[in-house]
């Protein structure tokens, strides 16, 4: 680091040592020692301080021993002439900045707990969102290993107007980042400066307003270290591995915007030790020799048009943007976004009207790639705040498509068209429901750009698996309906074919190493009877994807010799999962939970847990924030099974496999299945009957207990013996 | 020559006792009881200083200290410590290489004039300095041993680095007993990667320009034996051999990988050394430039 910039920091780190502790002396002669603290629904305490020093801050006197290391940590000022060597005590006092934040910012919880919305998105008084719960961090987190998201800008300050704010977000956002917003200057704050200039924030256009001072800088750094202990697999305390990881898979870096004070010196200081380097607008000296981070450390007075350009670059980062020939800007970050009231312009399913999906294979010579016809009224012939019928029916062929893969290129539409800016779409096939901003029609946008945007990503992210694929888009209520008749015919085939797939009558299986960018050691292998635990892959995508991408991460495994038909062991997929976990996991069981269950990245959308003395298994999704019968929440659950590590009892999983007929057979399958949240139940509802009713026990919904009757085991126990659960007098599951 | 002043001569290791002088045994578990009784004595014996006592006026500050250990915490913080930013700045040339400057004074040269020469033009070549023993104390002298040294006599590069650190261009690693420390940080940045898999890789020498006492050579022995390249001044004990100087000068190589080398000229000699960092530099492959690596997820999935 430059002398100047050390100097400032290790002040900077004095400061705010000094603030934080006398908050904590306040609060502790006003609450006493035992007086609990914490962030909000975390099972991560106050996560900078456990990654880095396994502490559990949990009680104000656990405080104590935080602030006698942060004065260690903390150097004297750095003298003016033959300074002693000033780098790494200023890395340590950046730490200890990030550790007394964390106490203040737990203690201003504890003493103005309404200081923040305490929300996904801001509510109507307040923009600042405060640390972000478990939950949140879950759904986020999933982005960043699965790759939707590389990584985040940490933004401190302001730009010098409203309009320069807009900007940087939107170009942050088309690189599909998040932006993480803290501190003010000039009186003027980066979140506040969006909103002014109309831009939705919120962690669903990943815009996200942490705090009003560079204080709240450590959210943004209590989120990276949770993704290295979540997904990572890296044990509290475990810092120098936190640290390295997040260098080389968090693409993070700080902006720093406006006048650089001492405090947000001891903020970017402490960043480096995470590798992540501060890009400046003002003219601070620069830090350009390597080694902490991954190429520069701090790069200095970039004008505003090329400051995101630059930070990636530093940040080295490569980021593929998806070009799509549309009016209206293009990514990931915009899918989030809602289109509500006032703003919609043009409005189509949703319940009100007919919208239809369908993607369907035609003979090479039937296609025109690329052509794209609107049938029926378009934009330009309807008034605002109209409502039309909607079909959209994308034909493809080509020598290498197959039938099979008309399904994996629909069901992306969804997530396609909802990137588009200022676009909202929910909903596939039939229940599709689609909304048009009056500020998306303001810039051109009409409904061919819809199939233009299905033409140009179908061929970005499928090209290896067809040729051509042409739109046409109807809105014409007779056309609507004639393609509804069609599109329902062919989604009943798709179902039975899928439905009649079984792991006995396949010989290959896929693995999926798709997050393996945050956790290294995790292997999923995908058998149509077991579909991928993130929800998102099963068998027939995995098979596309390989023939996409032959080299990407999902390969074909035989699955070889069945060393166990019960459990689901095969050796072929023994042997790849010991190669490919790099060693860690050497046998897996398909069916059970008990015996070398799958391991888990952290991104599953349900886990699965044992209760022994109930005799049976419950399961609880993502969603779901209360305890559970097993004495944990969600996230404390997915905090010991996930970072790809095996733990018996214990199992990651989709809702849909829940309603597999292979789901945990090993184990007695779903019949063993004793406590699931009611919504969980709700959401499966018609499937879990039929499993249920295969299975014999066509009223076992009702017999299985819910948060509504029983957050115990043994509140489980007494609603399954009155209630005459199949599972109670099975065998023991131990 | 104690005798001559005031001075009490004590000798610490019964291996090592001196006629006349006084001995108090060492041991490391009585060591600072020890050195707290040395130090008494020497308070003590003060008022039997005499008049012909001449002190210098002139004084000048350093900052010193850095051994192994002290280094790997300064590269990257308490969270962070390595030799990773030393090896990054080498590889990508900011500093062109390392270089050992050590040993003794000699009474046939101008005092520390070898040492200094030297080290000067190492540093004007980007090839930060590591000293020992007499060489560190001219270095200190002579101000090498401040942070500021480096704006005045370092190249720009490697002026850079000692800027972003906050440390002399030249570092001082304790006393000439204290050479295995600077062996223990060629080992260290072997191990750090990315710069060969043997100290004999490193673009690093060793030199000793007024070297005098035997234990100057069995050091020499020592840094050529691991792999380096290492250049002595002033005198050669081994010209009347031309098979021995030919055998240390030549055959050593194959051998050791590292060798010795002879030049009286400080200048000439610093030469030599950059030469050889240089050729160590090729064939590492770092002469020239490298691009930037941009990362994308499928890059980050192959990280083990």
């Amino acid at each position: 680091m430059s002398k100047i910039i050390c100097s400032a920091a290790i002040r900077g780190a004095q400061k705010i040592y000094d603030r934080s502790e006398g908050l904590y002396k306040e609060a502790l002669a006003k609450y006493g020692p035992e007086q609990e603290i914490g962030f909000p629904n975390t099972a991560y305490y106050l996560p900078i301080i456990y990654a880095m020093t396994g502490i559990p801050v949990a009680k104000l006197s656990d405080c104590g021993k935080v602030f006698d290391l942060c004065k260690k940590l903390i150097p004297p000022p750095v003298r003016e002439t033959t300074p002693l060597p000033y780098l790494a005590p200023t890395l340590d006092a950046g730490m200890a900045t990030f550790f007394v934040e964390e106490i203040a910012e737990a203690i201003g919880y504890l003493t103005h707990p309404d200081r923040y919305a305490n929300a996904e998105d801001p509510t109507a008084g307040n923009i600042w969102l405060g640390a972000a719960s478990d939950l949140i961090f879950r759904k986020r987190g999933v982005e960043f290993v699965d790759g939707t998201a590389p990584g985040f800008a940490a933004i401190v300050g302001a730009a010098p107007d409203a309009q320069t704010a807009a900007k940087i977000a939107l170009e942050l956002q088309e690189k599909n980042l998040y932006v993480f917003m803290c501190g003010e200057n000039g009186g003027k704050r980066f979140a506040e400066q969006l909103v002014e200039a109309g831009v939705q924030v919120g962690w669903s256009t990943r815009l996200v307003p942490f705090g009003p001072d560079i204080h709240q800088a450590v959210f943004a750094i209590g989120f990276a270290c949770r993704v290295a202990m979540a997904f990572g697999g890296i044990k509290p305390g475990d810092f120098r591995k936190n640290l390295i990881y997040n260098k080389d898979r968090t693409y993070a870096f700080v902006m720093a915007l406006g006048d650089v004070t001492d405090e947000w010196y001891a903020n970017a200081a402490g960043a480096i030790n995470w590798g992540f380097p501060t890009i400046a607008d003002t003219p601070i000296p620069q830090v350009l020799p390597t080694g902490i981070c991954t190429y520069e450390h701090v790069v200095s007075n970039i004008p505003h048009s090329h400051i995101t350009e630059k930070a990636v670059e530093v940040r080295g980062l490569k980021v593929q943007v998806a070009k799509v020939p549309i009016p209206v800007s293009y990514g990931p970050a915009f899918e989030g976004e809602r289109v509500r009231g006032e703003d919609i312009y043009l409005e189509m399913g949703g319940g009100k009207t007919v919208a239809v999906e369908w993607t369907t294979s035609k003979r090479m010579e039937e296609v025109e790639d690329g052509h794209v016809e609107v049938i029926g009224p378009d934009v330009k012939d309807v008034s605002p705040g109209t409502r039309l019928h909607f079909a959209m029916v994308a034909e493809v062929a080509g020598r290498a498509f197959q039938e099979d893969f008309e399904p994996i290129l629909e069901r992306q539409n969804h997530h396609l068209i909802n990137q588009a800016q200022g676009i909202m779409h929910i909903g596939q096939r039939d229940i599709a429901w689609l909304r048009i901003s009056k500020q998306a029609v303001e810039k051109g946008f009409t409904l061919a750009d819809i199939g233009k945007i299905v033409h140009a990503k179908y061929h970005q992210d499928f090209g290896a698996i067809f040729d051509k694929v042409q739109v046409k888009i109807y809105t014409d209520e007779a056309k609507v309906k004639e393609v509804l008749e069609q599109a329902r015919a062919s989604y009943n085939h798709r179902d039975a074919r899928v439905e009649n797939m079984t792991d006995e009558t396949t010989d290959t299986f896929y693995s999926c190493t798709l997050c393996q960018s945050f956790a290294p050691n995790h292997v999923c292998v995908i058998a149509p009877e077991r579909t991928g635990l993130c929800g998102a892959y099963n068998w027939l995508d995995c098979k596309a994807s390989n023939e996409i991408n032959p080299e990407g991460p999902n390969q074909p495994i035989q699955k070889g010799e069945v060393l166990d038909a019960r459990y689901g062991q095969f050796k072929g997929a023994n042997d790849f999962v010991f190669k490919a976990s790099r060693q860690k996991v050497e046998n897996v069981s398909f069916y059970s939970l008990m015996i070398d269950p799958m391991t888990t990245c952290g991104c599953c959308e349900c886990i699965a847990a044992v209760l022994p003395i109930a005799n049976g298994i419950m399961t609880v999704d993502r969603d779901y924030t209360g305890m559970t019968p097993c004495g944990m929440k969600f996230t404390t659950l997915a905090g010991s099974v996930g970072g790809g590590s095996q733990s018996p009892g214990f199992l990651g999983h989709s809702k849909y496999n829940v309603t597999q007929k292979k789901f945990l057979a090993g184990d007695g399958g779903l019949l063993r299945m004793v406590w699931m949240p009611k919504r969980l139940k709700e959401e499966l509802g018609e499937r879990l009957a039929k499993r249920a009713a295969e299975l014999g026990v066509p009223d076992l919904i009702d017999k299985i207990a819910d948060e509504t009757v029983a957050t115990t085991e043994e509140e489980v126990i007494a609603y399954c013996t009155e209630k005459g659960h199949p599972a109670i007098t099975m065998e023991p599951i131990m | 020559m104690a005798e001559c002043f005031h001075t009490k001569l004590i000798t610490t290791s019964d291996r090592a006792k001196i006629e006349g002088a006084q001995h108090m045994e060492f041991h490391p578990e009585t060591g600072l009881d020890t050195a707290k009784k040395i130090l008494k004595m020497a308070i003590e014996n003060f008022p039997n200083r005499r008049h012909n006592v001449a002190i210098p006026q002139y004084s000048q500050d350093g900052v010193v200290g850095f051994s192994h250990e002290t280094i790997n915490y300064l590269l990257g913080g308490l969270f962070r410590a390595s030799y990773k930013p030393l090896n990054d700045n080498i590889i990508n040339g900011r500093i062109r290489g390392v270089a050992g400057v050590v040993g003794c004074n000699n009474a046939r040269t101008p005092h520390d004039q070898g040492h200094l020469e030297m080290v000067k033009e190492l540093l004007r070549n980007d090839v930060i300095v590591l000293s020992t023993g007499c060489s560190a104390m001219a270095c200190g002298k002579a101000g090498l041993l401040t942070p500021e040294a480096a704006k005045t006599y370092a190249g720009s590069g490697l002026a850079e680095v000692c800027e972003t650190v906050g440390i002399p261009p030249v570092l001082h690693m304790g006393a000439c007993v204290d050479n295995s420390r600077i062996l223990i940080a060629a080992t260290a940045m072997v191990k750090e990667g990315g710069l060969g898999d043997d100290i004999s890789d490193l673009p690093a020498a060793g030199a000793a320009p007024e070297w005098m006492s035997e234990k100057a050579l069995a050091i020499g022995q020592y840094f050529v034996a691991s792999g380096v390249y290492t250049v002595f001044g002033t005198t050669w004990p081994t010209f009347g051999s031309e098979a021995l100087t030919k055998h240390l000068f030549e055959e050593h190589e194959e051998l050791y990988k590292g060798m010795w080398a002879f030049e009286q000229d400080p200048i000439k000699a610093a030469s030599l050394m950059i030469a050889h960092i240089d050729k160590k530099r090729k064939a590492l492959g770092l002469e020239k430039a490298r691009e930037r690596v941009l990362f994308d997820m499928a890059m980050r999935r192959a990280l083990a």
